[in-house]
């Protein structure tokens, strides 16, 4: 019925060969596999290169607008100059600004005290000043202090933080948490599932009722209880999120188990002999793979939301820390008067969350034996 | 007068490369009764969606279907409706999912009736009312307000047929109606359709694989094979005279031979005494309900060589008597004796090492097998268990020699399941039972899916394996053709209860009781086919 020898090593291949075949030679599957690996790797390494610390304030650049130009704008400079000459209680005169630094002469009507210099270092916009004459009377100073280049790729927020940097650090958190949370429904609901829907019977049914306990408490309630006990951190929500997220894989993962259960490959082995640990490793597992993968792919993002709604309600993650539904929330806030903020991250999650969910999908079609 | 003409049908799936059908010609005259027979995948059920316009998108058409003089294939959809329904009426396969789950049965009849003919509800319900009596349905006043799971299967096909009927057509086309019903259920439709084509001057088409209904009911038949139209002509001519190589494998895969009785000091390998099966009661909050029964005092001793046919419609406990003396789910109470050791008695661990002296194959080959393991770890499985001490490649060579067993292309064993056909898997499912040289193997169904002509080769291969091994067979099955040609003895069951036993050649030549000699008219099994 196998004729062709492209078919016949296709028949022949193992299912992970074949799924992984289908997968790469699926345009979709892998312009969105590329997606997920640019968005890791950015969230990973991004942070170092921006040149930004994520909780650094630059008091001077509060809610610039994304731009590939350079900070300080010339036009910026006399404007500060005069700023920080008033905290001196100096007037600056004869401003030259030059490519890469600023050359001015700080006059007052009494002596000037060298002292005041550092007032340019602790500014964004200028380096350390260095002194290059004063007059006899100690009453002019000529200065000349370095401009710190700076680009904000994609803005900065309310406080003047670099919103890239914040956005690939929140990335961090939120792809881990996503993972992790889902991993360990993976792990417990797989497990816990595929052996209530084997043994079946008052086990089952006690093991679901225990589900069913546990479904019963708001989600909400039980995160303030844990906040409640354990004090508020990271970890805490990744224990909330995966305690509830299991439940739901336990139950999709029964019903599969149930239904496989019932097949006559089952009944086969069961009179072969195969112990019924044996029959859930070999049998009922690998059968389940095409359902829990798909449910798998769709939880991440489900994961990702389910914190930032913590974290909006202040039970999450908390400042200077953040997350991508932590930024998207300050980013409604400002929606009006500084859109990037909540364009940026929200753009992040969009991405990632469109391309797990497709490729969550390519992936059950091509872990199905069927087709 | 010809009211149904195909002139050149060919539909095509360019996506999945196949041609379903190739440039088919029929002619239906009204009043006129024509079976189209052929294997699955004959593209045999293409034809009826072809006709009533209810292929899959992806299909590509071309060619004509005329009904009295009107050309479907040109229609579009408002027209196409006036015409199906109305002129065409359509009885499918499956009785249970072609009804409505939702809906009464009154309602699901009605609405053609509404739809085509314009009534209004009370005189739709009247005439709704009508046609189930017209198809035999009793006290259908009252069958009207039921809902399909509270009817039988032989109820819901008439139900289908009355709802075919609705639109009075003048082309009835009945695609497997009886397939998915009991021989005796079978019967009753067949008559019913063939009254009605008389008393309503139907032109019927009726489309089957079984070659014995179609010498029944049919006044000319159509044999079709890989979407092609072999050979047509008048029923009892072709059954006669087939002309064409294809018909005459259709005929002579009719099961033949009989089996050769055992000596009588053969060993024992199976004994029963007064075995139950009971599946456990519904649990309640505070009381359960009493087991139910599925199978009810049954002894049986079968010796090595032997095979004893197990029989009874659907319902009848068979295959749960089946299992439960495999030691499977449902539990058998009473005394099972496996050579010399009693089954029922052990607990699940101690049965282990004693199960591969006792190994089934069930009916549905797609379902037996798991696919997620190649067809080589399938066969190979029960030897994990079993000879543990066997390395992988020593396992691997036992599945290879499985395969040659069972007529399998050994180098075939690493592929998976998907990748083989009904038959096919049907020899797997064997070799995964004959690897571990089994003394008894039950048999639930083992040929029921299959076409015919693949039936044969299956019963050929159960009949060398037992003849090489000295196998002990409980067969289990409706098709008394199969069951005659494999079994010494036969034991009929009706409602978990035995109604006859003996010699399979005298049950079924001179059965004593009501209910077998019922078993036996339906099943049409005197005389060969070629004697029609």
């Amino acid at each position: 019925m196998i004729s062709s020898p492209s078919v016949l090593a296709f028949a022949e291949a193992s299912l992970l060969a074949r799924a992984r075949r289908r997968l790469l030679g699926d345009g979709l599957a892998r312009a969105c596999a590329a997606l997920l690996a640019v968005v890791a790797l950015a969230c990973l390494l991004g942070p170092f290169v921006t040149g930004h610390p994520y909780d650094r304030l630059y008091y001077d650049y509060p809610g610039v607008p994304p731009s590939l130009a350079l900070y300080p704008r010339p036009e910026a400079v006399g404007p500060a100059l005069d700023r920080l000459a008033l905290r001196m209680r100096v007037r600056a005169e004869d401003v030259a600004v030059t490519g890469e630094a600023v050359r001015l002469t700080l006059a007052s009507d009494r002596p000037i005290d060298d002292r005041v210099l550092t007032f340019f270092s602790r500014s964004d916009i200028f380096g350390e000043a260095r002194l290059l004459g004063r007059s006899e009377d100690g009453r002019r100073l000529t200065v000349e202090a370095p401009l710190h280049a700076l680009r904000f790729l994609a803005g900065t927020d309310a406080l003047g933080r670099d919103l890239l940097t914040r956005t690939l650090t929140a990335g961090r958190l939120s792809l881990a948490l996503g993972l992790m949370a889902t991993a360990v429904a993976l792990g417990i609901g797989v497990a816990y599932g595929a052996l209530a829907g084997t043994l079946g019977g008052r086990v089952d049914a006690a093991m679901m009722r225990l589900v069913d306990i546990l479904y019963s408490l708001p989600f909400v309630f039980f995160v303030i209880m844990l906040v409640v006990f354990f004090g508020r951190s990271v970890a805490l929500i990744f224990v909330a999120v995966g305690a509830v997220e299991w439940l739901d894989m336990a139950r999709i993962v029964r019903a599969e188990a149930q239904a496989i259960r019932r097949r006559d490959y089952v009944r086969a082995a069961e009179a072969l002999g195969l112990s019924t640990s044996a029959i859930l490793r070999r049998h009922v597992v690998p059968n389940l793979l095409g359902p829990v993968v798909a449910f798998a792919a769709l939880m991440v993002p489900r994961v990702i939301l389910l914190e930032s709604f913590l974290s909006f309600l202040g039970l999450g993650v908390q400042e200077p820390a953040t997350s991508w539904g932590v930024l998207i929330a300050d980013g409604a806030r400002s929606l009006e008067t500084a859109p990037w903020m909540l364009i940026v991250p929200a753009s992040f999650l969009v991405a990632t969350l469109l391309a797990l969910t497709l490729l969550g999908e390519r992936l059950r079609d091509a872990l199905d034996v069927r087709g | 007068m010809t009211l149904l003409q195909l002139r050149g049908l060919t539909v095509r799936y360019p996506e999945a490369g196949v041609t379903a059908l190739e440039s088919l010609d029929l002619d239906l005259a009204r009043g006129e009764t024509l079976a189209l027979v052929g294997e699955s995948g004959s593209g045999k059920s293409q034809v009826a969606l072809a006709v009533m316009g209810l292929l899959p998108p992806q299909a590509r058409v071309s060619g004509s279907v005329r009904v009295d003089g009107t050309e479907l294939t040109a229609l579009d959809r408002p027209a196409l409706d006036r015409i199906r329904g109305a002129r065409i009426g359509l009885v499918f396969q499956e009785p249970m999912t072609a009804l409505d789950p939702l809906f009464t049965v009154g309602h699901q009849i009605a609405l053609p009736l509404r739809a085509h003919r314009g009534m209004g509800r009370r005189q739709a319900a009247a005439r709704a009312r009508e046609l189930l009596d017209l198809v035999g349905i009793r006290d259908a006043a009252s069958r009207l307000s039921a809902h399909p799971h509270e009817l039988s299967g032989g109820e819901r096909q008439r139900v289908m047929i009355a709802m075919a009927l609705a639109g009075e057509p003048d082309l009835l086309i009945a695609d497997e109606p009886t397939t998915a019903l009991d021989v005796t259920v079978q019967a009753q439709i067949l008559a019913l359709l063939a009254d009605l084509k008389r008393r309503l001057g139907l032109a019927l088409l009726f489309i089957t694989h079984d070659l014995r209904l179609v010498r029944r009911i049919a006044d000319r038949t159509a044999v079709l094979r890989a979407g092609r139209l072999v050979e047509t002509g008048p029923t009892g001519e072709l059954f006669r005279n087939p002309r064409a190589p294809e018909t005459r494998d259709l005929l002579a895969a009719e099961p033949a031979g009989r089996k050769d009785p055992v000596p009588e000091e053969a060993p024992v390998v199976l004994e029963t005494r007064g075995v139950s099966v009971g599946y456990p009661g519904r649990r309640h909050f505070l009381r359960a309900e009493p087991p139910r029964l599925a199978v009810c005092g049954i002894d049986l001793t079968v010796r090595a060589g032997q095979t004893i046919g197990v029989v009874g419609e659907s319902g009848s406990g068979k295959s749960s008597l089946g299992r439960a003396l495999i030691r499977l789910e449902p539990a058998a109470h009473g005394l099972v004796r496996f050579e010399d050791r009693d089954l029922t008695a052990l607990d699940r661990r101690a049965l282990r090492p004693l199960r591969r002296g006792f190994q089934p194959v069930f009916q549905d080959p797609m379902g037996s097998l798991s696919p997620r393991l190649t067809a080589g770890e399938i066969v190979a499985e029960g030897l994990r268990v079993h000879s543990p001490h066997l390395s992988a490649a020593d396992r691997d060579a036992r599945a290879a020699e499985a395969f040659s067993e069972v007529r399998l292309d050994p180098t075939w064993r690493h592929r998976f399941p998907h990748a083989f056909s009904g038959g096919q898997r049907q020899r797997i499912a064997i070799a995964r039972a004959m690897i571990l040289r089994p003394r008894l193997v039950v048999l639930d169904e083992p040929t029921s899916a299959l076409d015919r002509t693949v039936q044969r080769d299956i019963v050929a291969l159960l009949r060398d394996l037992q003849a090489a091994h000295g196998l002990a067979y409980l067969f289990i099955s409706h098709d008394l053709a199969v069951v005659r040609a494999l079994a010494d003895t036969v034991l009929v069951l009706r409602a978990g209860r035995e109604v006859e036993r003996g010699p399979t050649d005298a049950v079924l030549a001179r059965p004593r009781e009501a209910y077998t000699r019922a078993l036996v008219a339906a099943a049409d099994l005197d005389g060969d086919l070629s004697q029609a």
